[in-house]
């Protein structure tokens, strides 16, 4: 299949992996084979990923409406709109629900992963039980839920049982509207966030247990002394994406409410003036804006959490 | 002198039964709402208004509902167009992924080190956002209301995979590389013969959580391809034309479950290996 080599090299040095592999002599041509191998991942990279966000910048200062051709510049109009008009940022507090919500989620998937890093009987089912709906199809999470809180539905009936008469419009009235929204959320994530931890909890070393039993600790002192730090990296990484998630949030009140009685988050207006309201440039700024304060707080994350680099090479 | 051991298994006795009590809890929160539609798919229309949700439907073997959310409710296309999303989109992904996973792992060059910054910074941006521009250079490119659309858009903006292909990929010694090297092998080939078959677990978790995240994804289609369905659109067009019907509209969303439920009960643990390997990075 290939040339005979004559000369049998000397295998490389150990120690620096992988440096440039080119053969000697093959020159120009060989060192442009990782570039041939990186071309498609790049290039898209760029096209879907950095392009965009650029083009988003530079909209951000124009009052385009998606069709003109013509883009006027405004400079920081749009800005100012977004941070003084209570139409737009007052959505920003909808994610303070979410934001709630998500410490909800994280105890209690913390809760069920100590639990069930001790030995338990049906453990996989439990295990499978409580981590399923993270994989549901969001739309069809969306209706459960519709119909699970209609008037007069399956929740209605629950409460009914436990002689909760009289229940709220979960839906219908703005003042529970984005607490029932915000508690399916609870229920979408809850499994990832549990799955995750579990995976940490059961890295932790078998023997730091049998020692701290030995040393008398109850299994209260020991989640405290053990558990808890062998897993702060993660639950950190999770606080993180609790805050991106809560600003972020668009499937659950898109498909359930639209937005609607006050449900609107701040992803669903910025779509809404992008795609429905053609104001292209108002939506650029309201996307920077969201892009500015992920960046900030995954920046504020990495400096409380420096041992949690990300070591990609 | 007795007593106090007694404590111990009282104490242990009861701390055993509050772990699964809260464990029925937990169960049981998670399953009311789908089974409360689950039931309601079975039932009449007439039945649904006249029975309260948790009333059994009179014939379980109704698949009345079945047949008109399949048929009338288009996902026998929604299905279809989602089969073949994945097939495209899974190939290209792993075929991109793998290929930018070898030449970071295996290569020193110039610009590495940028590259590789693009990636990183690339994942901190939340993908719904930056629609708003990205919808203009899928209009620019003519893709606007075409499949081509979706499968450029997944192959193209998932940095997840990559990731798990480098991960991966580290664990792979290079010696091997260079065994192949020896025997005369150039780069394409140890990549295609040598690199890409070893990779075959790394392939098979992107397979499968990136097979969920397209299965799963519902506004990519919503806004770039509205003149067809795929599962998710298809389902969420229910809402209009049976927006009264909630027994067909329950049948649709089991159908759309059920197939999550069944990749499930088969790939369990791979799913979780693979969700641990995506999320942490």
């Amino acid at each position: 299949m290939s040339p005979i080599t004559t000369t049998p090299r000397v295998p490389r040095r150990r120690g620096r992996r992988g440096s440039s592999g080119a053969p000697a002599g093959q020159g120009f041509f060989a060192s442009l084979t990782p570039y041939l191998f990186l071309a498609a991942a790049v290039g898209l990279l760029l096209l879907l990923t950095y392009l965009p966000a650029v083009n988003m910048l530079w909209y951000s200062f124009t009052d385009w409406d998606g069709l003109d051709l013509e883009k006027n510049v405004v400079w920081l109009d749009n800005y100012v709109q977004v941070f003084t008009n209570p139409q737009i940022f007052g959505v920003f507090f909808v994610s303070l629900y979410y934001f709630g919500g998500s410490f909800v989620q994280m105890a209690i998937a913390l809760y069920f992963a100590a639990l069930l890093s001790y030995r338990t009987r049906f453990s996989n089912f439990f295990r499978g039980v409580l981590f399923f709906p993270y994989l549901i199809n969001g739309v069809a999470i969306g209706f459960v839920f519709l119909y699970l809180f209609q008037p007069g539905g399956s929740l209605d009936t629950v409460l009914g049982w436990f002689g909760l008469a009289d229940p709220p419009q979960w839906l219908g009235d703005p003042a529970i509207a984005n607490v029932s929204l915000a508690g399916t959320s609870v229920w979408r994530y809850t499994g990832l966030n549990f799955v995750l931890f579990l995976g940490a909890i059961q890295s932790i070393p078998g023997e730091l247990y049998e020692a701290a039993d030995i040393d008398g600790a109850n299994k209260w002192q020991q989640f405290w002394a053990l558990t808890f730090p062998g897993i702060r990296r993660i639950v950190g990484l999770s606080f993180v994406l609790a805050v991106a998630g809560s600003l972020s949030v668009f499937e659950i009140p898109f498909i359930m409410t639209g937005g609607a009685n006050g449900t609107s988050t701040f992803v669903i207006q910025t779509l809404q003036t992008a795609f429905n309201f053609r104001q292209v440039g108002l939506a650029s700024a309201m996307a920077i804006v969201l892009l500015a304060i992920v960046l900030l707080v995954t920046f504020v994350q990495r400096k409380i959490f420096p041992d949690e680099k990300v070591d990609l090479t | 002198m007795s007593t106090a051991p007694a404590r111990v298994r009282m104490a242990g006795l009861s701390a055993t039964t509050v772990k699964y009590v809260s464990l029925v809890i937990g169960v049981i929160v998670t399953l009311v709402p789908l089974s409360a539609l689950f039931i309601a798919s079975f039932k009449t229309s007439q039945e649904l208004g006249q029975t309260g949700p948790f009333d059994l439907p009179a014939n379980w073997f109704n698949f009345e509902n079945y047949v008109t959310a399949f048929v009338r409710g288009g996902m026998v296309e929604g299905f279809l167009n989602t089969t073949v999303i994945l097939l495209f989109s899974l190939t290209g992904t792993i075929l991109i992924g793998t290929m930018a996973a070898y030449a970071i792992d295996r290569f020193h060059f110039r610009g590495k080190k940028l590259i590789v910054g693009l990636f990183l910074v690339a994942t901190l941006i939340p993908g719904v956002t930056s629609q708003v521009a990205t919808f203009q250079i899928i209009n620019g490119l003519g893709l606007y209301n075409s499949m081509a659309a979706l499968i450029l858009l997944f192959m193209g903006t998932d940095i997840i995979s990559i990731y798990i292909f480098i991960q991966f990929m580290q664990s792979i010694p290079a010696s091997i590389d260079e065994a192949a090297m020896l025997d005369g092998a150039n780069r394409w080939t140890i990549y295609w013969r040598v690199i890409l078959p070893l990779l075959r677990p790394a392939i098979a978790t992107v397979v499968i959580v990136k097979g969920i995240a397209i299965y799963n994804e519902f506004y990519l289609p919503f806004l770039y391809w509205p003149s067809e369905g795929v599962i998710s659109t298809s389902l969420f067009r229910f809402k209009g034309p049976f927006g009264a019907h909630w027994e067909t509209i329950a049948a649709g969303t089991v159908l759309v479950i059920v197939p999550t439920l069944i990749a499930f009960v088969f790939l369990q643990r791979f799913i979780y290996r693979g969700l641990a390997s995506g999320s942490v990075k």
